[in-house]
């Protein structure tokens, strides 16, 4: 019925996607590659285009321009083969509140046709594996952000899909739930279910497997979190990350910023992350600090995060930008 | 492996069970949902006549004979007319008519007597307040055809028979009454009130709870989830009617003089119209209380161009070929028909065939609109 691309094809592939909303361009150009079984996280300030690109690509909007695959399914020709592999969770917890939790999740399974027998084997596997079982008669207005979330996962991953789309799936739930929510998505790429995530907290962007990162329409990294710590251009030649701990520190970040040999520095809770060249020495810092009165008690190297990947790219790209405009 | 007709409709069974779900869980709702149309309609039931009756009336009596009482005691024994009081002076008169006090003066001026006797003509001044159209209509045709019954009693001098007598026969409703006249119109209204806010509810509901977004990335066709949507309402909306002429035929004794059973069926393709409406409004509100303006817009045509208060036929041309366009038009004609007129299926097919048409080609509009629009937003 439905003509497959080769499977050696990845799950999730975009290429050159771009969506306009009249003069406004919300997605512009993206490509991208998901693998089976990875949790890919999307990652962008509001406003960025991540839920556009979520809704091109389970086929809620067609794109004004490129293409893109799901299942090796075009989304443009084929999009309602897609929703039937796909499982989608919005931004907004989308439950009927005034149902039971059990009445919720039949009336998923029903939508996507699943026999009753199957149906009944598919709530009890799910209700195992996410622990929802002392809850089904309850009504799903009355359970907690964090459940809410569990249980429109399992709504959304009924009917078997082997491909997930989450957008922002941990908004506004306590770090608990959250926790247990993104243990929950890598039992569940373990069993070779491909998540497709967004969010904007930098901590659960280190747990995937690959992170995208889109800033005003456009996709500006695109790797493992370890590729993108490692690009020349988080990593200038010449410098290196430093952790400085100290008492005092925002006194302390203000002299540190007026040092010559130090290119930026930004405050991570006791202590300073700065980035250095090679002019940088150690005990020229802390005797710097001393004159103040400030003990540096450790100075040690670092590695990048995410953030400071995200940060370095985004002043590249602004840069780049004005360039052009310019 | 599904025929291609089944799957037009798919996800039907799911939406239908949810939303009845829905309804149950939500007992206060349906309650309030199936009481108030009947307070509404206890109310306009009892407070509508528009019969009009002992109009309150003042009388000033110049000549004060025989024959000027006589005409008194005729306009008393009319229905129409109440005497509330005898003015002394014409400014009385004046006075009684510009306050309100009373809407007809009638003055018998002092030679009304002596005219008769000398077979001139007696003039009899009736002042009416013309603020009420309809209650001014009647009361000049009745003072008029006492007027003119008093004249014929004195040329044939009482005894001779007139020469022609009209006798008009009132069908189908002999007294009169307001309610006969009311509530089968009141009755479209009303069950356009309540289906056409409940669909469009249901939908916009799942729009601000985000829900809807949801289901569209389920494999559901639009036009699984629109009859999935109103079927439940059709049948709350067919129990309302049930209701609603219960107590038309109990408590306002208004009988159904053609079959009953036929009217049920002949409510069918209107409540679909209704219901297709309320998905309409649906597709276009985005909010609950859009969704409210939206459908009290659609109301006000089958309020005004239905015939439900002003006869179609009286209505300036425009208006006539807007009521065309209005199905409580042709849902009034089947329930006048049906309960006052005793009309069969002979004379309303046309009538429910085109509530049919019109509710089929709503809800394809409605399923078009939200394949495109809700999707896009």
């Amino acid at each position: 019925m439905v003509t497959q691309v080769p499977s050696n094809s990845a799950p999730i592939r975009a290429e050159n996607l771009t969506r306009r909303f009249g003069d406004f361009i919300a997605v512009s150009g993206v490509s991208l590659r998901v693998e089976k079984g990875e949790v890919f996280g999307l990652l962008g300030p509001n406003g960025s285009g991540k839920t556009t690109i979520i809704k091109m690509l389970t086929g809620l909007l067609p794109p004004s321009g490129g293409n893109a695959w799901v299942d090796g399914l075009d989304v443009r020709t084929h999009s309602e083969a897609v929703r039937e592999r796909i499982g989608y969770m919005s931004q907004r917890f989308s439950l009927y509140d005034d149902l039971t939790v059990a009445e919720n999740m039949q009336f998923y399974g029903r939508i996507y046709g699943l026999p009753a027998e199957r149906l009944r084997k598919r709530i009890e596997a799910i209700v195992a594996l996410n622990g929802l079982e002392p809850y089904l008669g309850r009504l799903a207005g009355k359970l907690s952000g964090g459940w809410k979330q569990r249980l429109a996962l399992s709504c959304a991953m009924l009917h078997e899909p082997k491909i997930m789309f989450l957008d922002e799936p941990t908004a506004g739930i306590d770090p608990v739930a959250r926790r247990q929510l993104w243990d929950l998505i890598f039992d569940l790429s373990g069993q070779g279910i491909t998540f497709f995530v967004t969010t904007h907290y930098m901590d659960e962007a280190e747990r995937c497997s690959h992170v995208a990162y889109i800033y005003y329409s456009k996709l500006i990294a695109d790797g493992t979190p370890e590729a993108l710590k490692a690009l020349p251009d988080v990593n200038p030649p010449g410098t290196r990350r430093v952790e400085i701990t100290a008492p005092e520190v925002t006194r302390a970040l203000r002299m540190v910023r007026e040092m010559d040999f130090i290119r930026s520095a930004t405050i991570f809770g006791q202590s300073i992350h700065a980035l250095v060249d090679d002019r940088f020495d150690v005990d020229d810092l802390k005797a710097q600090l001393a004159q103040s009165g400030i003990i540096v008690s450790e100075i040690r190297p670092l590695q990048p995060s995410l953030e400071d990947v995200f940060v370095a790219l985004t002043y590249k790209h602004k840069a780049e930008l004005e360039a052009v405009n310019a | 492996m599904r025929n291609p007709f089944g799957e037009m409709f798919r996800g039907f069974g799911a939406v239908f069970y949810k939303e009845a779900l829905h309804i149950r869980r939500d007992q206060m709702a349906l309650f309030f949902t199936l009481i108030i149309p009947l307070l509404q309609m206890v109310l306009l039931g009892f407070g509508i006549d528009t019969n009009v009756r002992q109009v309150r009336t003042i009388v000033l009596d110049e000549n004060n004979h025989v024959e000027s009482r006589e005409l008194i005691d005729r306009l008393r024994n009319s229905d129409t007319f109440r005497v509330i009081a005898y003015a002394h002076t014409d400014r009385e008169l004046n006075d009684a008519i510009i306050s309100g006090r009373a809407k007809v003066a009638v003055k018998i001026p002092w030679d009304y007597s002596d005219q008769l006797l000398k077979h001139d003509t007696a003039q009899v001044l009736v002042l009416i307040d013309g603020s009420d159209s309809s209650v001014a209509g009647q009361t000049i045709n009745v003072a008029t055809a006492i007027g003119l019954d008093e004249s014929l009693q004195r040329v044939l001098g009482g005894r001779q028979a007139l020469p022609v007598e009209m006798r008009p026969q009132l069908l189908f409703n002999p007294d009169s009454r307001s309610p006969n006249f009311f509530l089968p119109g009141l009755t479209a209204v009303l069950l356009l009130n309540v289906t056409t806010f409940l669909t469009a509810f249901a939908i916009v509901r799942e729009k601000e709870k985000g829900t809807l977004e949801q289901l569209f990335v389920t494999p559901v066709k639009p036009l699984g989830l629109m009859f999935g949507k109103i079927l439940p309402y059709l049948g709350i909306g067919f129990g309302e009617l049930c209701l609603i002429l219960l107590l038309m035929v109990t408590a306002f004794r208004v009988p159904i003089h053609g079959n009953t059973v036929l009217l049920l069926v002949l409510s069918l393709p209107y409540l679909f119209v209704s219901l297709s409406i309320g998905l309409l409004v649906s597709s276009r509100a985005n909010s609950q209380s859009e969704a409210m303006q939206l459908s009290f817009l659609t109301f006000l045509p089958s309020i005004f161009f239905s015939g439900y208060i002003f006869p179609r036929d009286t209505m300036p041309l425009p208006f006539y070929i807007i009521s065309y366009f209005v199905p409580a038009s042709y849902y009034i004609n089947i329930t006048r028909g049906i309960i006052l007129r005793g009309a069969g299926i002979m004379h309303l097919w046309r009538d429910g065939l085109v509530l049919l048409g019109m509710g089929t080609g709503l809800i394809l509009l409605a399923a078009k609109r939200f394949q495109k629009k809700v999707i896009a937003t």
